[in-house]
């Protein structure tokens, strides 16, 4: 199993400062744009339902709705 | 000794010139609604509401949007996170056909009337252009009849045309904001260039959608100036968003509007607009919350964008949905804007 050690928002350590808003963003207005596991940028596609974010290295996560 | 003159109250003013002959503001007057306390907001909303219902009617119409092509734009729209000028975490993405096909049934299913494909671009080369092509022809081997507009950055006469050929009906350029403000947002392209665009669409047939975002360090005499700006291009819809301050972005550390200023704003745009289809659009959920969206739907506005934004996601469809369903508004049928 993998830890999420990065902030999907802002792709700095989540042991790294205080990430409340980031996690108010996301949890509001903004798909992951960092992934959690290597903090690369991840390709994210928006449709009006959902969302995709890819990384080369860990693979494609979604929304669930 | 002479007597002051009588100071006219705006919106006693607005009640007769815009709600009695559906004459919008002027800029002056937008400027003074602009201006006008707190407590008197819900003075202002009201008649805001009744001038919507008035010259537009009770129906709310219902869009869906969708990025056919994301990031990597040429432009340095500052508060753009897709362009390519800044630190912005926001990658290069194409979506297919199928996936638009998909995001035009999501959109249908939701009782949408409008789907709007939009692509980050300057303007479209002949790759976009065949996609939009293909993907329009797609939607409709899917059995789907819903309204299709674009947006697709600057257009020549030729491109114009041929959108025109494919049946799009409505074409979304936004001139974001007032013509003495724009140097400041953009300066990849000018704010005349945009309008050549918008006067094209216009001449061509099709149905011009053309708002802005509010929150970009205008004052408030730009925000009045941009409103009578857009009056006098009259277009058929007025998208109305509110600044998201994206990270990577010259705007990352702008503060997002008040809910109580873009209530003004909402109402004072409204009564700039009398006729127009006025559609709350990205940042209301930043900026309003969900009681800010109800007092925004029973201030004026009349059109809405469900689902997620562009790269920015949105409450889900269905809370919309049956938001307006508690407000009693009926969504407008495909068959009235056939």
């Amino acid at each position: 199993m993998i830890i999420a050690v990065y902030c999907s928002f802002c792709g700095k350590e989540e042991a790294d400062g205080d990430h409340a808003v980031c996690r108010q963003r996301l949890s509001v207005i903004d798909p992951p744009r960092y992934c959690a596991h290597c903090a690369r940028r991840m390709v994210v596609q928006v449709t009006p339902d959902g969302w995709t974010a890819r990384c080369s290295r860990h693979g494609e996560t979604g929304s669930s709705r | 000794m002479t007597a002051a003159p009588e100071q006219i109250d705006v919106l006693d003013e607005a009640r007769e010139q815009v709600l009695e002959r559906g004459v919008g503001l002027s800029q002056e007057q937008v400027l003074k609604v602009l201006e006008l306390p707190d407590d008197r907001i819900p003075e202002l909303l009201e008649l805001a509401h009744q001038v919507r219902e008035r010259w537009c009617g009770p129906e709310v119409e219902v869009e869906g949007i969708v990025s056919l092509k994301t990031g990597g734009c040429p432009e340095d729209c500052h508060f753009c996170s897709q362009s390519g000028q800044f630190p912005s975490p926001v990658r290069s993405a194409w979506l297919d056909i199928p996936g638009l096909v998909r995001a035009a049934r999501q959109t249908r299913e939701t009782g949408a009337t409008e789907f709007c494909i939009v692509a980050a671009v300057r303007g479209p080369d002949k790759r976009l252009l065949s996609q939009v092509r293909d993907g329009i022809k797609a939607i409709r081997e899917d059995g789907n009849d819903i309204q299709i507009a674009c947006s697709l950055g600057m257009l020549t006469q030729e491109q114009v045309d041929e959108l025109v050929a494919m049946g799009v009906h409505r074409y979304n350029h936004n001139l974001e904001t007032a013509r003495s403000h724009f140097p400041n947002v953009v300066t990849t392209h000018s704010w005349e260039e945009r309008w050549d665009t918008l006067k094209m669409i216009r001449d061509a047939g099709m149905e011009v959608c053309c708002g802005g975002i509010i929150g970009m360090g205008e004052s408030l005499e730009q925000r009045a100036e941009f409103a009578v700006q857009l009056a006098e291009l009259e277009p058929d819809e007025v998208p109305l968003n509110f600044l998201i301050p994206n990270p990577g972005t010259p705007y990352e550390n702008y503060p997002v509007v008040e809910g109580a200023e873009a209530l003004r704003t909402v109402g004072a745009f409204r009564l700039a607009l009398p006729r127009t289809i006025l559609r709350f659009a990205g940042g209301r959920e930043l900026t309003f919350g969900d009681l800010g969206a109800k007092q925004g739907m029973l201030g004026g506005i009349n059109a809405i964008i469900v689902g997620n934004y562009l790269t920015n996601l949105g409450r889900p469809a269905q809370q919309d949905l049956d938001m307006l369903e508690e407000l009693s508004m009926p969504i407008k049928a495909l068959s009235q804007t056939l």
